[in-house]
């Protein structure tokens, strides 16, 4: 039978049957309308963030700390990730044993382990910064409530060489010392953050938003040799053992340039490993110290009095007896002379003689230069704690203090300082500024201090110092001209001079063309010998003849004198 | 007319199930992606490590140690030296 024939459909029912099953349908279907129009209209925002709260999910995107590398690319500072493990201490039970293993892989004792866990806090630190190959151990134990994060950790593979020109970083990863603290806003990466979607094995599956873009921390080239830095180290080291010194500097600057290639001071320290650090350990001296520099200051006043025409280079000076009085106070030298032309003051070093220049010239003359010259105010190369030393007014100088000045005494400096105060004699007679990053391009021509002509007599005069007859012949390097200024001067304890030295020695080479300054200086050297020609001459030489074999720079003493000396030796 | 419908409807679901592949093929491709950026991470962070290593045994302290003692190399006298000019 087919279904049309079915005598059921020819029956017919009432009306009202078919007519409450339309209504009542009309009715469900009216809810369903009322309900999604709440849901899509009214409680959209509501469910969509509950949704979102259920799949989505910010996650950091680290940011990494720049390195710091030497001007040949060699890594002085790098961040390495390491784990921090902490833990809830409410969730970690650990079973003894357990508490036993961890302490061990961890190098923790027991009972501070055991400690922490007892902690009334949500959240402790048991160790940070830990190798990754250890966290992974820990990984492994699967102990409850004991968690890790993410960390840097910042390594210095030269490390005590450069320790105080880059600094450190704390435990954050944020610079506290030298560099690391002048450039920290450089350095520091920021860290960005995004929005995921994950799906229920927490796998990533498709990114929501962007929130921060990551900032990667920047790498720093420094003006730093990591070459010259070593042996300025290493030859600083082994002379302020050799002679027993409480303290010690170095700087090392491209002349062309004004580029520091190397800065050194001791005593140091390891920054891969400050538990036992002391603050005299810390100190950039030749940055952030200042000290009387003596002789070495001398040149200075007599390339003022060149420049004004008050001597020539063959002046005579009348040095006497030896001793001299100014007002209640006499000076005196050490190796008496009745006469020397100026060019043999700086030979010989006499104080008398530079004295008597000094006070031909008028007090504010002298203060121009010595301001010209960068002494009195920090250099600003944006270190932190950089010193400016000691320059008083010329209005408030007796004759005595003008006199002393001129041998370098009543005035303080930092190494730094004196160093880039000989650049306009190892130039043309023009100051470049400093650099500790390294340049792109070499400057143009510093501002002018003195003329040109000044400049090569004075180095004329400084070359005498090295060679036989002058004060310091240990500063000599076979095969290259050499010229430099010793000093040694008494150190001020209170208001008094005691009988403690520093001895120091800046020059720079080769003469004919010079590259490289190189300064040093010796706190309180005290073996049987501390003269700067005897105690910081030896230092320059040794420093200043391996940077320029590695710079690769061209002999220019006269070859029969190299032959000579390279027998001689 | 119906047969018309039928083929829309046919159309309708093919074009259903292409965008929930393509929607899973995406989701796939960018895990794969996210597992390639972490593993770039890693491999940086590798590099970071190595080059540590590079220069911790690089350091000149240990390469003249060992001149001077494995080899036994010493710096030339000057009399021995000649610097060739370019």
């Amino acid at each position: 039978m087919k279904l049309s024939h079915s005598p059921l459909l020819s029956q017919r029912l009432p009306i009202g049957r078919a007519r409450f099953v339309v209504g009542l349908l009309l009715v469900m279907f009216g809810g369903l309308v009322v309900r999604s129009a709440y849901l899509q209209g009214i409680q959209n925002d509501f469910l969509q963030k509950e949704g979102e709260a259920r799949y989505e999910r910010v996650i950091d995107i680290p940011a990494t700390r720049g390195r710091i590398t030497d001007r040949h690319g060699d890594v002085l500072a790098v961040s390495t990730p390491v784990k921090s493990i902490w833990a809830i201490p409410e969730a970690a039970r650990l079973t003894p044993s357990e508490s036993r293993q961890l302490a061990r892989l961890l190098e923790l004792s027991v009972r501070d382990l055991n400690r922490k866990l007892s902690s009334e806090r949500d959240f402790v630190f048991i160790k940070r910064q830990v190798p990754p190959d250890l966290s992974a151990k820990i990984a492994a134990m699967n102990l409850p409530g004991i968690h890790q994060q993410n960390d840097y950790r910042r390594f210095y593979p030269s490390g005590e060489m450069v320790a105080h020109m880059l600094g450190f970083t704390n435990v954050e990863d944020a610079g506290q010392e030298g560099i690391e603290l002048a450039m920290n806003p450089l350095l520091a990466g920021k860290q960005g953050s995004r929005r995921v979607i994950r799906d229920r094995r927490g796998r990533i599956v498709d990114d929501a938003k962007l929130i921060r873009p990551p900032q990667e921390g920047k790498d720093i080239t420094l003006s730093l040799d990591a070459k010259i830095q070593y042996l300025a180290h290493t030859h600083l080291k082994q002379a302020i053992a050799d002679h027993h010194a409480r303290a010690g500097g170095i700087v090392v600057l491209d002349a062309k340039t004004g580029e520091v290639l190397a800065l050194a001071n001791l005593p140091t320290y390891n920054p891969n490993d400050r538990s036992r650090l002391t603050g005299t350990q810390l100190r950039n001296r030749a940055l952030t110290d200042t000290f009387e520099p003596g002789s070495t200051f001398k040149p200075f006043t007599v390339a003022l009095a060149l420049e004004k025409g008050n001597v020539l280079f063959n002046t005579p000076i009348m040095t006497g007896s030896g001793k001299m009085t100014i007002g209640t106070a006499t000076i005196s030298d050490a190796h008496p002379a009745p006469q020397l032309t100026v060019a043999q003051i700086i030979q010989k070093s006499s104080n008398i003689g530079a004295a008597k220049i000094a006070l031909s010239m008028k007090p504010d003359d002298l203060w121009q230069m010595f301001d010209t010259l960068g002494f009195g105010t920090p250099l600003g190369l944006g270190f932190p704690g950089e010193a400016g030393g000691r320059l008083r007014p010329a209005k408030s100088w007796r004759p005595i203090e003008q006199a002393t000045m001129a041998y370098g005494h009543g005035i303080s400096v930092t190494l730094i300082q004196l160093a880039h105060a000989y650049l306009p004699f190892a130039r043309e007679g023009d100051l470049t500024p400093l650099s500790l990053i390294k340049l792109d391009s070499p400057p143009a021509r510093g501002k002018p201090v003195f003329s040109a002509q000044t400049a090569r007599e004075m180095r004329a005069m400084l070359e005498m110092v090295v060679a036989p007859g002058g004060t310091a012949p240990k500063a000599a390097i076979p095969g290259y001209r050499v010229a430099g200024k010793t000093g040694t001067a008494h150190k001020l304890e209170g208001n008094a001079y005691v009988d403690k030295y520093v001895a120091s020695f800046v020059g720079f080479a080769p003469v004919s063309d010079p590259r490289l300054i190189v300064a040093v200086m010796i706190d309180e050297p005290t073996g049987a010998v501390y003269y700067g020609g005897d105690v910081a001459a030896p230092v320059f030489a040794r420093v200043m003849e391996g940077a320029l074999r590695t710079l690769g720079i061209s002999h220019d003493a006269p070859k029969s004198l190299l032959v000579a000396q390279g027998v001689a030796q | 007319m119906i047969r018309s419908n039928f083929f829309l409807l046919l159309v309708a679901v093919l074009c259903a199930l292409a965008t929930v592949h393509a929607n899973h093929q995406a989701r796939r491709l960018f895990t794969e992606l996210e597992r390639e950026q972490g593993r770039m991470q890693a491999l940086e962070d590798e590099w970071g490590r190595l080059q540590l290593e590079q220069s911790t045994y690089a350091t000149h302290s240990r390469i003249e140690k060992m001149a001077r003692e494995k080899l036994g190399m010493k710096p030339p006298q000057p009399g021995r030296t000649f610097v060739i000019d370019p």
